[in-house]
């Protein structure tokens, strides 16, 4: 595993391409290749395919259609830029934590949505593309990540929510990626996972201690709750009706369910915490199907959803400046660091 | 706007004493110090591990893939490698 990683390493950069909109989804998942057939034309795109079938993992350096190496690359990385951009909505609370146990936690959550943007570079690399790409693009604006994190954190309440539905949500989504055919990603989500559901439940925590609290405390729980839940459910990406083309990535076995089957699961097993809070839902649709014994939903507003992936979010400026600000502050940190390294060699040199 | 790049390094974490060191990701760090405080860091938030190596990435040397029928397809035939391949009367009892 470890050396087919190396050995793609040495391969050459694979081109960037910006993705279209239709394709967006939590993290861009989904090629929708228009022409599946071209899937398997070739000898070794029907043995891969045979191999995903049989629920073998993909490694680095073994054959793969261009398109799979493409959209792996573009939702790893996609998914990379959302873990280290979603680190500033709840950065904004740090220093306002109302007590010590909770800044703690806060910081520590923090620090974690920074590693999980480390281990999915890391695992981006081994499809040939450089960290420094990747950071690039972002930095350039020409790469995406999940359009919840355009969205301000006004009050504590919002640090609850977050933990409580946005990771939730991404729990959701990150659990079959667990079983993703490509090894690398794969692997990356199982420690993702491990340590995404504390986020979870410090946020439920916080939604908990807010609705036994004051009316007033009660009242910034039920505001954050209304802001958070509508975007919450556009995380898992536009309605499986909405897709035109066959989705090769379900093929592939990136991924596992489609967005609607996601959202349902998130839905029916969010309904009920909220309730268990004693709030209330923002959405008058909101019903319980006996029958299915699902819980069905209004209209999500999808114009809204594409003005927000189009960059339209209330802070998609700000919250790029604070990615290069802090890019550009940590550059001489980057070069004495690169400096001593080489002054370090060349003594070892000499001597 | 272009980000020089940094070295990479390969992560290895020995989680108990007795298991081995054990490949778990990889960081960038311009040294061998800062590779081993941003694989602390990065791999061990939560008591993961003992012990961590941190080997530079370019100093492995690894087996291609392509070769891979080459390098382990001839162990395949030579089943009297295993135990199983041997006769034991069940009057013996386990062996």
């Amino acid at each position: 595993m470890l050396h087919q990683e190396l050995a793609r390493r040495r391969d050459p950069m694979w081109r960037w391409e910006r993705p279209l909109l239709r394709e967006i989804s939590m993290y861009a998942q989904g090629l929708n290749q228009s022409d599946p057939a071209a899937v398997t034309a070739s000898p070794e795109a029907a043995r891969f395919q045979a191999r995903i079938d049989a629920e073998d993992k993909i490694e680095p350096n073994d054959w793969m259609p261009e398109a799979y190496r493409r959209t792996l690359i573009r939702q790893i990385s996609q998914h990379a830029h959302s873990e280290i951009i979603g680190m500033l909505p709840e950065g904004n609370w740090i220093t306002r934590a109302p007590s010590l146990r909770r800044k703690a936690a806060l910081l520590a959550k923090v620090q974690d949505e920074g590693g999980h943007g480390l281990y999915l570079y890391a695992a981006a690399e081994t499809l040939g593309v450089t960290r420094e790409d990747l950071v690039d693009q972002l930095l350039a604006g020409k790469a995406k990540y999940s359009s919840i994190f355009n969205y301000p954190t006004l009050t504590w309440a919002d640090i609850g929510a977050i933990g409580w539905l946005v990771d939730g949500a991404a729990i959701m989504n990150q659990i079959p990626l667990c079983r993703c055919s490509f090894g690398p990603y794969a692997r990356a989500m199982i420690r993702v996972c491990k340590e995404e559901s504390f986020h979870q439940r410090q946020g439920y925590e916080i939604m908990l201690t807010l609705c036994r609290g004051t009316a007033e405390q009660k009242a910034m729980a039920q505001d954050a709750l209304d802001r958070w839940w509508w975007p919450c459910l556009m995380m898992f990406g536009p309605p499986d009706a909405a897709s035109q083309h066959s989705d090769t990535s379900m093929m592939w076995k990136i991924k596992r369910f489609t967005n609607d089957g996601l959202r349902q699961k998130f839905i029916d097993a969010t309904v009920p915490q909220g309730h268990y809070l004693g709030l209330s839902f923002p959405d008058p649709a909101l019903r319980l199907n006996p029958e299915s014994g699902h819980w069905e939903h209004g209209p999500i507003d999808w114009e809204e959803f594409r003005r927000v992936v189009a960059g339209g979010g209330f802070c998609a400026a700000d919250r790029l400046d604070a990615r290069r600000r802090a890019h550009d502050e940590g550059t001489w940190v980057r070069e004495a660091a690169a400096a001593f390294a080489a002054k370090r060699t060349a003594r070892k040199e000499a001597a | 706007m272009s980000t020089p790049a940094t070295p990479i390094w390969e992560v290895f974490i020995r989680s108990r004493s007795g298991l081995a060191h054990r490949h778990v990701g990889s960081v960038h760090a311009a040294d061998a110090t800062l590779a081993l405080q941003a694989a602390r860091d990065v791999y061990t938030r939560r008591g993961e591990g003992l012990s961590l190596w941190v080997v530079p990435s370019s100093a492995i040397v690894a087996s291609d893939p392509a070769d891979k029928e080459m390098m382990f397809e001839p162990t395949g035939s030579k089943i009297y490698r295993h135990p199983t391949f041997y006769e034991v009367p069940d009057e013996v009892g386990h062996m």
